[in-house]
């Protein structure tokens, strides 16, 4: 008796051939030219992830022009906060020197962002106040120096 | 993250309860996120049910079998579509298929699904259909015909050798199709269950617990489908169906349900420094999707009421509302369980001293709407699929 293959099995194998074989065509067109330049990804991918514009520009760019609150801030408790976790985003401000670009934070929310009592932080990582109990009806800023928060104002 | 909550962060911290990582804020994992396991435990739970049908012979289901099967792959072929609209990157969402790479767990996917999509579901419906799609092929006319026969790609063999093989051919993809429409579901499940800096997802049970979850949603949704189209189709359900599928419901949701609780107890019990912050998460933020939508809706009422007909064998009209209301509370359940894993893990800070909370959005990529239309595309296909390959009209195998 002859070996018997079913029709079925002999047409499948050919699709499959066809699908792979357009696959493999399909895959020389299709993959980025940048493909595998430095690794396994699109090498153009790092072009288009510097396209964002930017907004922070970093503590160390501020220094240029404003030295003068650096040495203050150095000196204290706040040295390790950089500028602009309280001023905001400074990028705009860096290119343009306006006071409009950038934020001057007031108020006692403000400081009890990080301030406030929260059972959930730990208290030698950030000093905690009761913003309910603390000097009521009185801007921070009145006695602390944000940027040098013990040299107390009189 | 939106790149507009890196200007201001502090604007949104309104957002977060207690102390919480910057990059926690914002949930990365949105909605679409949920769908995609929820389709893809579709998928794998239809296609095990068409399996056990097949492998072990339960005559009973045989008008199912077709449905279960044209159903895996109307939603298989959508499984993708969640998580290419939440890249948001439609334009280069192929690439990941032509470039795999072997020690991504995220870009196995890509193998994971053509071989379950190629090998598997095509395949058996391929060597179920051929002998139909040949007397289809010879009785209609125009383009109808041509369809046929580049469905049946030209094989037009229907003398009984020919045909056993068909059968014998699609029994082996039955074969090996059940371990794979396990590991197509387990792999996802595997995808939460290996973050290890998750103590919410990061469990071995994980992938597991998903592949049960997925039978129990298949299953429901494939005697839902059989209920609908019997609707539309004025044709009599035929109860001897429902009962064994609702028995495998009922059974396949016990193990579940034991698993998913084993799990619980077992992280309660263990307590780990995890553990204060998952209590307040289930009892809080998950309150309503966990103990109301999944616990309570999704899984004890449909118990009972599963339980309750096991012997419960009067009133036809009311057993047949009462399944109809369990696949659909069995559905809403699961969507829930997904929901509770994939939000859920995100909700809590890995500081375990904190939580944000989750916005859903209604447009865009990463929107609900985006998310019910990928919900709602695969019922198209499937009643394309099934004017295109009716079970009903397809010519009896004699044994
Ligand atoms: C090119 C020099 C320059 C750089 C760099 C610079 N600033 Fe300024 N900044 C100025 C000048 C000039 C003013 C005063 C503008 C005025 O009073 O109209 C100012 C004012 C400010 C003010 C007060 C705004 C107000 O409303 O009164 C703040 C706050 C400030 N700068 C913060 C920063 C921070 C933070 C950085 C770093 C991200 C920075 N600056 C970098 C030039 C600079
Ligand atoms: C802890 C938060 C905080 C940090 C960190 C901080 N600032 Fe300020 N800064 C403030 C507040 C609050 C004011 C408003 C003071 C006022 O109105 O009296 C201010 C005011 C200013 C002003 C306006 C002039 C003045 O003295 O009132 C400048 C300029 C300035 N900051 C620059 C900087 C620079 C540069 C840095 C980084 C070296 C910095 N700040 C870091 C909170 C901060
Ligand atoms: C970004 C969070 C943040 C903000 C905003 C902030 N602080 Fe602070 N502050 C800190 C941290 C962190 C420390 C402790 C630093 C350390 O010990 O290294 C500190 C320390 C202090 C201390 C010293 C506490 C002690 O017991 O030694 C004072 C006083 C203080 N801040 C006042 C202020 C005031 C006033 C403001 C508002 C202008 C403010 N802080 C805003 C984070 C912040
Ligand atoms: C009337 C002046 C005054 C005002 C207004 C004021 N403080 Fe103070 N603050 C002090 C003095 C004085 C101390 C040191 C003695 C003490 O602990 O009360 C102090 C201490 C602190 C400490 C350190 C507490 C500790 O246990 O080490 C923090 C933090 C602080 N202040 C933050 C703030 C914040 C935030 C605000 C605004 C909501 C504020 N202060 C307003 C005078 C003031």
């Amino acid at each position: 008796m002859k070996f018997y293959i079913p029709p079925q099995l002999t047409r499948l194998a050919i699709a499959f051939a066809i699908f792979i074989s357009l696959f493999l065509v399909l895959r020389h067109f299709l993959v980025p030219d940048t493909f595998g330049e430095y690794g396994h990804y699109r090498g153009a991918s790092l072009i288009d992830n510097a396209l964002p514009e930017i907004h922070y520009a970093g503590q160390q760019a501020c220094f240029d022009c404003h030295q003068d609150i650096e040495d203050l801030k150095k000196q204290d408790v706040h040295n390790d906060i950089h500028c602009e976790t309280c001023h905001g985003p400074g990028q705009k401000h860096v290119l343009s020197g306006e006071a409009a670009d950038i934020l001057k934070p007031t108020g006692r929310e403000f400081c009890g962002r990080c301030h406030s009592t929260n059972a959930a932080k730990q208290i030698s990582a950030v000093f905690q106040i009761d913003l309910k109990k603390h000097n009521v009806n009185r801007n921070c800023l009145e006695c602390h120096n944000p940027h040098q928060p013990w040299k107390m104002k009189k | 993250m939106e790149p507009h909550h890196y200007q201001h962060l502090y604007d949104i911290l309104t957002h977060a309860q207690g102390y919480i990582f910057p990059n926690e804020i914002d949930l990365q994992w949105g909605i679409l996120i949920v769908v995609y396991p929820f389709i893809t435990g579709l998928v794998a739970g239809a296609f095990i049910l068409a399996s056990l049908e097949r492998v072990f012979k339960v005559k009973v289901l045989k008008p199912t079998y077709q449905i279960a099967l044209l159903t895996a792959l109307s939603f298989l072929l959508v499984a993708t579509m969640p998580l290419i609209s939440h890249l948001s990157q439609p334009q280069r969402a192929y690439e990941i298929l032509i470039t795999p790479h072997s020690t991504s767990a995220m870009a196995i996917f890509g193998f994971v699904y053509l071989w379950y999509l190629m090998v598997v579901l095509l395949l058996e419906i391929w060597f179920d259909y051929r002998p139909s799609m040949v007397v289809w092929s010879n009785e209609k006319k125009g383009v109808m015909r041509l369809v046929y026969r580049i469905l049946t790609l030209g094989v037009n063999d229907v003398s009984p050798r020919a045909l056993k093989w068909d059968r014998k051919l699609g029994y082996i993809i039955t074969v090996v199709g059940i371990p794979s429409a396990f590991i197509l579901h387990g792999y996802v499940g595997f995808i939460f269950g290996s973050i290890k800096a998750n103590p919410w997802w990061s469990t071995p049970l994980m992938p597991i617990i998903f592949l049960f979850s997925a039978m129990v949603s298949g299953i429901a949704l494939v005697m839902l489908v059989y209920m609908i189209i019997s609707y539309f189709r004025k044709t009599v359900i035929d109860l001897n169906v429902l009962d064994t599928i609702g028995k495998y419901l009922f059974f396949v949701l016990i193990l579940d349900f034991t698993l998913e609780g084993l799990d619980q107890i077992q992280r309660i019990y263990e307590a780990e420094e995890s553990f204060e912050i998952i209590k307040l998460l289930v009892s809080g933020k998950l309150y309503l999707t966990l103990f109301v939508a999944q616990g309570l809706v999704g899984t004890l009422i449909p118990l009972i009421t599963l339980a309750f007909l096991q012997f419960y064998k009067h009133k036809i009209k009311v057993r047949k509302s009462m399944y109809l209301i369990v696949s659909i509370l069995v559905l809403i359940g699961v969507y829930s369980m997904r929901w509770n894993v994939v939000i859920g893990g995100q909700l809590f800070s890995k500081s375990f001293s904190g939580f944000t909370s989750f916005k859903l959005g209604l447009i865009g990529l990463d929107g609900s709407l985006m998310a019910a239309f990928w919900l709602i595309l695969p019922i198209g296909i499937l009643t394309f699929l099934l004017w295109l390959l009716p079970p009903w009209k397809m010519v009896p195998e004699e044994e």
